[in-house]
């Protein structure tokens, strides 16, 4: 299986200054698909998730253009091709 | 992202670091401290409410922890002042499995003593300790403080539930007081293992028992340096001095309009004098009748005066937070604080007369000092 991973702008440093990171291995869900991503990019899980291993609360994941919030979370099933997209929420102050 | 300016100490410059909301930033001046250059914004967009400076084992290291609302945050640290920071690709603060807990915010990171140059203290939201042996490489949760049978019961203030105050004791190695909002003060008389509450004398108004074993919300306290068992307090409701390292707590809200205020400061030598900023009330966080005051005393808290020389003292509704003031080491001392709107504002003389250092910045969160 084959997933593609977008990472935001203030993580690319992080991921090599790659925009698009493509990864390779069996994953049912995005949870499953996460740590190839860390694989290649160790660096960027401490931003996405906290220590609890829950997606930061101002971080959006998008799968195929649906966020993840509304479709089981980290459990969200994925296709192989899918496009992953890590994005930080609209908020600030 | 807005372009960062460097500062280059000299030996015997004081820096001011400065966090904010939106970043940190780093003053420079001479022993003189009549004249300011600025260093900053670093880690722009993200809050830095700790900051501190280790000058032990021959180090100029600025240590930060930047917290971003999106990416959370960790300790990052430079030994060039701020031209370059450290970003370790896994955060390097983290609660360990089996806590189920997750860091919310750094509040604090404050160096050991000078003989054990390789300790440094992290206090963080949820209220935890952490300790580093190694300089800063790694670090580790106190578990004595964390296990705590009183720890389920504290509750969170305005800030958080935050562990906000470390103070080791300058001769007692094993001794460590930290204080919580809202638990009040913890000491550990072993280095860490055990720890008790210590909050004799200090109210909680918001209780319904106003001494309890814990609970306070204490805003801020300090220790002199030059005579360990002086401590200072400022409360939410209440200023205490304590005279034996703060096993036992004495009123000393003398002739200040409040006893309602976030931040106090010690001599760094003669520890009768502190320095604090009092504010109304807790309904209207402002300084009184919209003056910004500074009082002093210079008698252990027998009196207070008011220090307004070149501080507005008309339309000036301002909130001065627990670490946006603090002193140098230098003779006369200097002491500086910043405020939610943005002013940072510096005196070389003890407080007898202030200036305007900066003004525009992000709301101000930290302050911290050191003399390289």
């Amino acid at each position: 299986m084959a997933f593609a991973f977008m990472i935001p702008g203030p993580l690319r440093e992080l991921a090599g200054n790659r925009s698009e990171v493509h990864v390779e291995g069996s994953a049912s869900s995005v949870g499953e698909a996460l740590p190839l991503l860390w694989a290649t990019c160790p660096a960027v899980r401490d931003r996405v998730l906290t220590e609890r291993g829950e997606v930061r609360p101002h971080i959006h994941i998008f799968v195929d253009g649906e966020s993840i919030r509304d479709a089981g979370g980290l459990a969200t099933p994925l296709r192989d091709g899918a496009q992953i997209f890590i994005l930080p929420a609209v908020s600030g102050g | 992202m807005p372009e960062s300016h460097h500062v280059a100490p000299r030996a015997g410059d004081v820096l001011v670091l400065v966090g904010t909301t939106k970043g940190a930033f780093v003053f420079r001046a001479d022993a003189t401290r009549g004249t300011w250059e600025r260093g900053g914004p670093y880690f722009a967009g993200s809050a830095v409410n700790a900051l501190g400076y280790d000058g032990r084992a021959g180090r100029t290291r600025l240590w930060a922890g930047p917290q971003s609302m999106h990416w959370g945050g960790l300790l990052r640290s430079s030994d060039d002042f701020g031209r370059t920071w450290t970003n370790p690709e896994e955060g390097n603060v983290k609660f360990p499995a089996g806590t189920d807990a997750a860091l919310k915010q750094i509040w604090q990171i404050s160096p050991g003593r000078a003989d054990e140059p390789d300790t440094l203290y992290c206090g963080v939201e949820p209220a935890a300790l952490f300790v580093s042996k190694d300089a800063g490489a790694t670090w580790s949760l106190e578990e004595g403080l964390w296990n705590h049978p009183q720890r389920p019961k504290w509750e969170p203030g305005g800030g958080g539930l935050c562990l906000h105050t470390i103070l080791p004791d300058p001769e007692e190695r094993a001794r460590i007081r930290v204080a919580v909002s809202t638990a009040g003060m913890y000491v550990t008389e072993d280095g860490g293992t055990s720890w008790r509450p210590s909050n004799q004398g200090v109210r909680a108004q918001f209780l319904p028992e106003p001494y309890p074993e814990f609970g306070q919300c204490v805003h801020k306290v300090v220790q002199s340096k030059a005579r360990p068992e002086r401590m200072f307090l400022q409360n939410h409701w209440g200023l205490y001095r304590s005279d034996d390292r703060g096993e036992t707590w004495t009123d000393v809200a003398n002739g200040v309009p409040s006893d309602f205020g976030f931040p106090i400061s010690i001599h760094p030598r003669d520890p009768d004098s502190a320095w604090i900023i009092p504010l109304e009330s807790d309904e209207f966080r402002c300084t009184p009748e919209g003056k910004l005051r500074v009082y002093r005393t210079r008698d252990a808290g027998a009196s207070w005066q008011a220090m307004t020389n070149g501080l507005p003292q008309a339309d000036a509704f301002e909130t001065v937070l627990r670490d946006a003031m603090a002193g140098d080491s230098l003779d006369p001392a200097g002491i500086y604080f910043g405020t939610r709107s943005g002013k940072l504002f510096g005196s070389a003389d003890e407080g007898e007369s202030w200036t305007a250092i900066a003004d525009g910045l992000p709301p101000i969160v930290a302050v911290k000092t050191a003399v390289v």
